[in-house]
């Protein structure tokens, strides 16, 4: 059984808190890790980039011994990592170019190979018409774009993105996630993507780890993590709606004596989930063949990559996604009351016994 | 008729008079060291030969101080701001006190550790027969002891205001500490090093206690402007003033170059996106 | 010019009866002055530093009340303290020509008195590094020798010495007064120095004397005065007074300075 390239069992400890995260991966693989803000995401990548040393565990990266308390350690700039920041951190005293070609030239690369390294690169992120301007007189987007090409050009082994879309605009973030997504599946070592936005993890990675609390949550692929949450909090991270409560027969009963009808039977506690896409605000009572309709009253209304996504609260909270055009045209702000429709077919049962045949 | 002043009010005036004060405080002094000048006579004192000697000399060895200043501030500044070490708050201590320490009595200080009788002089006079004072480098030495601190202080804040993670990008893209600190650190930090520079030049020009204690005062070895201004305020007030406004205008000169924007930035850092 | 004649008359009297009397004793005569408190502030060369202190003790014993302020500076950085107006009672400097210039910007309060002579002996520190053994071994190769600035009295002498005396060696350094001569000497960083007679005494067994051929000729007489803007003209008066009587004859004596 070989090795795996990357074999990484990350533990920090801090007062109040600690991070114990186990992670493997191949090349080629593109990690998100996803967490709320606090989880410990930054200090695990961190960890994994040197700057913070381990307590505990090892970090073990194409063949070499990287961290190993009380053993080894190897300095950052041996790692061969490379790192983009939420606030970029291009140097504001050199150019586009020579910020990209800063990687090259530190390793001993000759200038004038170097520069021509560093143009390929700004040209691949597609800004290379920009290479002789000054990280002040770029754009966020932009200026992401070269710290991308910069991080890409020292030809890491390792890439790690904290957060490289939280600052930037909605629509600046969407283009950039979809290029990302593109070179981070040509880039030929591993790739982990550090984020609190789901959108991201969905869009970009084949492999999703949930950080919570300092720990693994959940781990799997984007698919298998979004249909089947393992926690509440999980699912929540990823944006499902979860209600709990008493299954007999596909009749839920949850604790405050409603019901939510189902496609599956089961028996017993269950979680009852349904995406936010599946459900359907109206703001007059609903006439149709949902057979579950909730009144509530609009919390919050916030843009969700190209959809608006709006939080309620109808007994439980509730996530729905709507076209922004339905949102304006039911002036859907906090404060409104809406009614709120699922179909049974729509939602999924966890936990519980099958039932037995009906 | 509506007034047109500034969008957040006009100066308060508890603000502007003690503002004016302060100007005139510093301002009169020296405008009656101009007028009082005897401007006739301005350019044949100005190529008197113990003039030029004086003038030549002051510039020599302040700008040889500014250079040993600058090879040792700069790693120390560097330290102070980059490095953990014990004791980090002594030695910052040490930098410090010849700001605060009257020139004479660093003069004196001198004497005891490089003087004849010094602690390291007299060993090194007894082994190569050399003592450090009535010499020119002698007046390099108390030049730099009193602006060291001035560049040290300067660099180091401009050094910390400089993000640490610079530091952390470069060491990812493979940089080595010492190119950090020449690629990066260095360059990021260089208006608060150029401002720096200037206060410690401008120092080591108008150093006079520790000067004419630990060196001495000798034409042409050790007796730079400001020595020759007290000597001569004895003995021919007029020669005195004119070899004051020479010393104030190639001061003044200097630090016309000094812009405002490198201490703007040496207090702030570099200006980020 | 101060019109207290009377008082002037009265404290000359009462001078002149305490030199009468030999002068010693603390007994205060008649007088306004002796009944006056407060500061009396005297500038003085620094050559005269130890003796002008003991005499300052005396005085403040004669006049109860007063306390008598010194100030010791390089005779010329005085004069010209006292031409810009510094308050001050009495002046008294290491040369004549000096104590002239404050004279004729009519800072003066009348004429000065001549008090003491000085003649300038060369020193060595204790150990004598150099190994001098008379003024003409400045000659030697390497020896490091100081002397005052010449624009102070102490510093006009040595230039008039060394001139009468062939000595061609070039000095280290020009210190800005003959305490600072003394103190380079005493530091050991200079091999000799030229300085009072008795500024060598000062300098007890921290330095050695040599004798400078033709110094007896090459004299600065100490004048003193006091201040047309003084304001305690009355004790300034008296100090001048003491400095010239038996009590500072005495003083100045044993300190080395010459007769007037």
């Amino acid at each position: 059984m070989s090795r795996p390239y990357l074999d990484a069992h990350v533990v920090v400890r801090r007062p109040g808190h600690t991070v114990d995260v186990r992670l493997t991966a191949e090349p080629g693989d593109v990690v998100a890790v996803i967490g709320p803000n606090g989880a410990g995401k930054s200090t695990f990548v961190r960890a994994l980039a040197g700057v913070v040393p381990l307590d505990d565990g090892h970090v073990l990266c194409a063949g070499e011994t990287w961290d190993r308390p009380g053993e080894r350690r190897t300095e950052v700039r041996r790692r061969g990592v490379g790192m983009v920041f939420q606030s970029e951190l291009l140097f504001p005293h050199l150019s586009a170019l020579g910020n990209v070609a800063f990687g090259p030239r530190s390793r001993g690369v000759p200038r004038r190979t170097a520069e021509a390294t560093a143009r390929d690169w700004l040209a691949r992120l597609g800004v290379d018409d920009l290479a002789g301007r000054r990280p002040a007189q770029l754009s966020g987007g932009q200026a992401q774009r070269v710290a991308i090409a910069r991080a890409l050009a020292a030809e890491p082994r390792l890439l790690l993105l904290d957060e490289p879309l939280s600052a930037l605009d909605v629509g600046v973030a969407m283009a950039l996630r979809l290029e990302l997504s593109r070179h981070l599946a040509d880039y030929a070592g591993v790739a982990l993507l550090v984020t609190h936005d789901a959108l991201d993890a969905m869009t970009v990675a084949n492999r999703v780890l949930v950080i919570d609390d300092g720990r693994v949550a959940q781990e799997g692929t984007p698919a298998e993590v979004a249909q089947r949450p393992a926690t509440d909090h999980v699912a929540r991270l990823v944006g499902l709606n979860v209600l709990r409560g008493r299954s007999s027969g596909t009749t839920v009963r949850l604790a405050d004596d409603s019901t939510v009808v189902t496609s599956t039977p089961a028996e017993g506690e269950v979680s009852a989930c349904f995406s936010p896409a599946a459900v359907t605000l109206t703001v007059g009572e609903p006439h149709g063949s949902a057979r579950n309709r909730w009144k509530g009253t609009v919390t919050s209304v916030a843009p969700h990559g190209a959809a608006v996504r709006v939080h309620l609260d109808a007994g439980a909270g509730l996530i729905a996604d709507v076209t922004p055009a339905s949102a304006t045209q039911l002036a859907l702000v906090p404060g409104a009351a809406v009614w709120a429709t699922v179909k049974a077919t729509e939602i999924s049962v966890y936990g519980g016994e099958p039932a037995h045949n009906p | 008729m509506t007034a047109r002043g500034p969008a957040l009010g006009r100066a308060p005036a508890r603000l502007l008079v003690p503002a004016c004060v302060g100007v005139a405080f510093l301002g009169l002094p020296l405008l009656a060291l101009l007028a009082r000048t005897p401007w006739s006579d301005f350019l044949t004192r100005l190529t008197e030969p113990a003039i030029l000697d004086a003038l030549r000399l002051s510039m020599v060895t302040s700008l040889a101080a500014v250079a040993v200043v600058t090879a040792v501030g700069i790693p120390l500044a560097w330290a102070l701001a980059r490095v953990e070490f014990p004791g980090r708050t002594v030695v910052r201590a040490f930098v410090i006190v010849p700001l605060v320490l009257p020139p004479v009595v660093g003069g004196v200080a001198l004497l005891s550790a490089f003087g004849r009788r010094g602690l390291l002089g007299a060993p090194l006079y007894d082994a190569f027969g050399v003592s450090l004072p009535f010499t020119t480098p002698a007046v390099v030495v108390a030049h730099a002891f009193v602006s060291l601190p001035f560049f040290v202080l300067s660099v180091e804040g401009a050094l910390r205001a400089t993000d640490r993670e610079y530091d952390v990008v470069a060491a990812t893209l493979g940089a080595s500490r010492w190119t950090t600190f020449r690629r990066v650190s260095l360059p990021l930090a260089g208006p608060g090093l150029l401002a720096g520079l200037v206060l410690a030049w401008a120092r080591a020009l108008g150093e006079f206690g520790a000067t004419i204690t630990f060196a001495g005062n000798y034409p042409g070895t050790t007796r730079t402007m400001p020595n020759a201004i007290y000597v001569e305020l004895q003995n021919d007030q007029q020669a005195a003033l004119v070899l004051s406004v020479i010393l104030m205008l190639v001061s003044v000169a200097v630090l016309a170059l000094l812009r405002e924007r490198w201490f703007d930035q040496a207090v702030h850092g570099p200006v980020r996106a | 010019m101060r019109t207290r004649t009377p008082a002037l008359l009265l404290s000359l009297v009462a001078t002149l009866a305490l030199a009468g009397c030999g002068g010693s004793d603390a007994s205060s005569g008649g007088g306004g002055s002796d009944q006056e408190t407060g500061t009396l502030t005297v500038l003085a060369a620094a050559s005269l530093t130890e003796t002008f202190t003991t005499l300052a003790k005396d005085f403040e014993d004669r006049h109860p009340g007063v306390q008598v302020k010194l100030a010791f500076d390089s005779s010329a950085t005085l004069a010209e303290q006292v031409t810009q107006g510094a308050p001050a009672d009495v002046l008294a400097t290491a040369d004549e020509r000096t104590m002239q210039t404050v004279v004729d910007a009519h800072g003066t309060a009348g004429d000065a008195r001549l008090f003491a002579t000085n003649h300038l002996q060369m020193v060595v520190p204790r150990d004598n590094p150099a190994g001098l053994k008379k003024f003409s071994d400045l000659e030697r190769p390497g020896v490091k020798y100081v002397v005052c600035v010449d624009s102070a009295p102490c510093g006009k002498l040595a230039a008039t010495v060394l001139e009468a005396t062939g000595i061609t060696a070039k000095p280290v350094s020009e210190e800005v007064d003959v305490k600072a001569v003394l103190g380079k000497v005493e530091l050991g960083e200079a091999d000799a120095g030229l300085v009072y007679a008795t500024d060598a005494v000062a300098g007890g067994d921290k330095v050695r004397p040599i004798d400078i051929p033709t110094s007896n000729e090459n004299l600065n007489s100490y004048p003193i005065a006091a201040l047309a803007d003084a304001r305690k003209p009355a004790l300034a008066r008296d100090w001048v007074a003491l400095v010239t009587g038996p009590t500072g004859r005495r003083v100045l004596a044993d300190a080395g300075f010459g007769k007037p």
